[in-house]
């Protein structure tokens, strides 16, 4: 079940493509991120190289999924960390609801995930009084103005330094307006230093849980999210459940590939592995560790062998950066949560295509997605098998909720058109003549027209290839 | 009703019964094998390109180098983990001149106050990776975690020979896998963000300066 209305993908499109500003502030910023990856990973045959390990690593990992949960659950407890079931995002959310409460906390402090944007977590708190806090510096920002991330790496670039300084001044206390990216970060600093000081509950994400040795990876540059795992008494992890990796050994690979894919880092400045909670005499760290593995629709992405390659993802966000409809659009045109090429290809599963099966057709198939991710997704693949999807109808045990809801009988009248008109000679050069004669016209009326409306309408020839053919003697062999 | 446990691993199980997975060997990146002095020099290039000052220095002159460059700052104190060799090296040490040194000793909700309010911390490390350029740290019960958060400042020694080639090198031979600490850190630089504009910007909620003293 859908939680928002239908996105009204055209209006949100139209308006996206017209916005100049958001057009510059995206165009820089992601030809800016594909070079930074592409100087990183100058060596291309050690970037194959490492695209194969991880891979590897994750297809293994989603090969013995239920075992490893079991394992990373069993090795957590046993580490002292408290671990929780989901099935859906309500669940997930009561979870933190009812630890929040126990502790009677009022403030938490948030490091940077997704998943909790996937369950709207914060909204969710909010509506129960709780005060939450998103502390990284691009999520602060779009929290002020109350939006949602537009890129799963770089939540707030959709904005620039203006924006982002008007944002400041009205929106903090005692803020002067200033422009300077310095002095932004600063103000920022000072006001959130305050927050991480009086946290009473410190939230975040997980990039890899490790399963051999019940280990939390969080991968950050700014601190902030070592900030909300270490000061306050309680730290609440949540993570989808195909995060999970077998081994420790498995997380160097990965933690390379997710660095320079989605910023052309060698290394963050931070990598921080948590293992437990605060052991008896040392002096920091929460005294409560909790980790909440959600489901939300991702145990139904593994039943089918092409689809759950979506689950191999580590959210690196460039195939965001490569996509020529994101970096035209930018990430809130979609309309949910995850955009980009990986949002077309996992909001369609995790939604149903019913509601956001219109994403899996917002892509040219260049194939620019499935080129660069480093866990060798077959993005494009998968793109058109949900698009298939879409028209079929028939019942399966991996079928995607909401299959078939494209299928309409003018579609099917019309593609029988097409078939006809193209295996009868006789029909064939019938309408090919009469689309020289007429075909000028055509676009300009009926469903055609959404496509003329900003293009220039193609001019038919006069004459069909087969009949100019013909006129020069060439045989049909 | 059952557990949310028990639904998502009956799903998972019903998954798992469609079977076709195909799992290809997970194979090695690309080796990588440089000599002492090279494992030095990367690891040194690659943090000061990300903004942090390293001196490599002599065993029995770290704590000269240390302190000339305590004095050219104005630091209202150097906060340090009692009970390490570094803190046997530094306490008998110190001088007057010197930004006074505080031990960590108490719990943080005792000691949260006094830490927010410290201008440098200093830490020993665990050994450090030269193929992306970091530094190991395994906080513990001596060096808490916050010493290389919280204060704007985190200075940090650096011993030669522990900088292995690779992070997978490290855990390898140091068999990471038998027993992980509380907490495992990497640390490549001060804190930083390019979160407006992308443009980079160091110092945001993490130390705005890391110095790293190598001990060769
Ligand atoms: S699909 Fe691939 S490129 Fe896109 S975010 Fe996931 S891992 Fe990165």
């Amino acid at each position: 079940m859908t939680e928002q209305a239908l996105v009204d993908f055209r209006a949100n499109f139209a308006k996206a493509l017209n916005d100049k500003q958001l057009r510059r502030n995206l165009t820089k910023a992601m030809d800016s991120l594909r070079l930074k990856r592409k100087a990183v990973f100058a060596d291309k045959e050690a970037l194959e190289r490492l695209r194969s390990v991880g891979n590897a690593i994750r297809r293994r990992s989603l090969s013995k999924l239920p075992e490893l949960l079991e394992k990373l659950e069993k090795k957590c407890t046993e580490n002292g960390i408290q671990v929780h079931w989901a099935e859906t995002k309500a669940e997930a959310n009561q979870v933190f609801l009812d630890i929040i409460r126990r502790h009677q906390a009022s403030r938490v402090i948030k490091g940077k995930s997704m998943v909790s944007e996937e369950t709207h977590l914060n909204h969710f708190l909010e509506e129960q009084g709780v005060e939450v806090l998103e502390t990284d510096l691009g999520e602060y920002i779009i929290q002020l103005d109350h939006e949602t991330p537009s890129h799963i790496i770089v939540p707030a670039i959709h904005k620039n330094r203006d924006q982002i300084a008007h944002l400041f001044h009205e929106k903090i206390p005692d803020t002067p307006y200033t422009e300077v990216i310095e002095e932004l970060n600063a103000i920022a600093r000072k006001t959130l230093r305050q927050k991480f000081f009086a946290g009473e509950i410190g939230v975040s994400g997980v990039n890899f849980a490790v399963a051999e040795t019940g280990t939390l990876c969080l991968v950050e540059n700014e601190g902030n999210g070592r900030m909300c795992t270490t000061v306050p008494p309680v730290h609440i992890a949540i993570m989808g459940l195909e995060k999970v990796v077998e081994k420790l050994e498995d997380v160097p690979p990965l933690l390379r590939l997710l660095t320079g894919s989605a910023t052309g880092q060698m290394i963050t400045t931070y990598f921080n592995m948590i293992t437990s909670p605060r052991k008896p005499g040392e002096k920091d760290g929460p005294r409560e560790v909790h980790l909440v593995i959600l489901d939300n629709g991702r145990s139904n992405i593994l039943a089918d062998p092409e689809l759950r390659q979506t689950l191999q993802c580590i959210r690196c966000g460039a195939c965001l950066n490569h996509c020529p409809v994101y970096t035209r659009l930018g990430g809130h045109a979609y309309g949910y949560v995850y955009p980009g090429p990986i949002g077309s290809i996992l909001t369609p599963q995790l939604e149903g295509l019913q509601n956001a099966g219109t994403m899996a057709f917002a892509s040219t198939l260049c194939g620019a997605c499935a080129e660069v991710c480093p866990v060798k997704i077959p993005l494009t693949d998968i793109l058109r098998l949900l698009r298939n999807k879409s028209y079929d109808t028939q019942d399966s045990p991996t079928a995607v909720e909401g299959h078939g809801y494209k299928k309409n009988v003018s579609e099917d009248l019309a593609w029988k058109g097409w078939t006809a008109m193209n295996t009868h000679p006789a029909f064939n050069t019938l309408s090919t003549r009469m689309l020289g004669l007429i075909g000028v016209h055509l676009p300009r009326v009926g469903p055609l027209k959404g496509w003329t409306s900003v293009r220039t309408a193609p001019k038919f020839a006069k004459k069909s290839l087969h009949q100019l053919a013909k006129e020069r003697g060439l045989s049909d062999e | 009703m059952s557990s949310a446990r028990e639904r998502v691993f009956a799903n998972l199980h019903a998954a798992m019964q469609r079977g076709g997975f195909k799992v290809p060997e997970t194979g090695t990146p690309l080796p990588l094998t440089l000599s002492r002095q090279e494992r030095i020099d990367r690891l040194k290039t690659l943090m000061e390109n990300m903004h942090t000052e390293v001196y490599v220095v002599k065993a029995d002159d770290w704590l000269n180098v240390l302190k000339e460059l305590l004095r050219q700052r104005s630091l209202n104190g150097l906060v340090y983990g009692p009970g390490t060799p570094l803190a046997a090296a530094l306490e008998p040490s110190w001088e007057n001149d010197l930004p006074p040194l505080i031990p960590y000793n108490e719990e943080i909700e005792q000691f949260k106050d006094r830490l927010f309010a410290i201008d440098a911390g200093i830490t020993t490390t665990r050994g450090g990776i030269a193929e992306t350029g970091a530094l190991i740290l395994w906080p513990d019960a001596r060096e808490p975690r916050l010493l290389s958060l919280v204060p704007a400042v985190h200075i940090a020694l650096l011993q030669a020979d522990t900088i292995y080639n690779t992070f997978a090198e490290a855990m390898n031979s140091e068999r990471w896998q038998e027993g992980m600490p509380t907490n495992a850190l990497l640390i490549s630089g001060p804190s930083k963000t390019a979160d407006i504009e992308l443009v980079l910007t160091f110092g945001v909620h993490g130390p705005k300066e890391l110095i790293v003293l190598i001990v060769d």
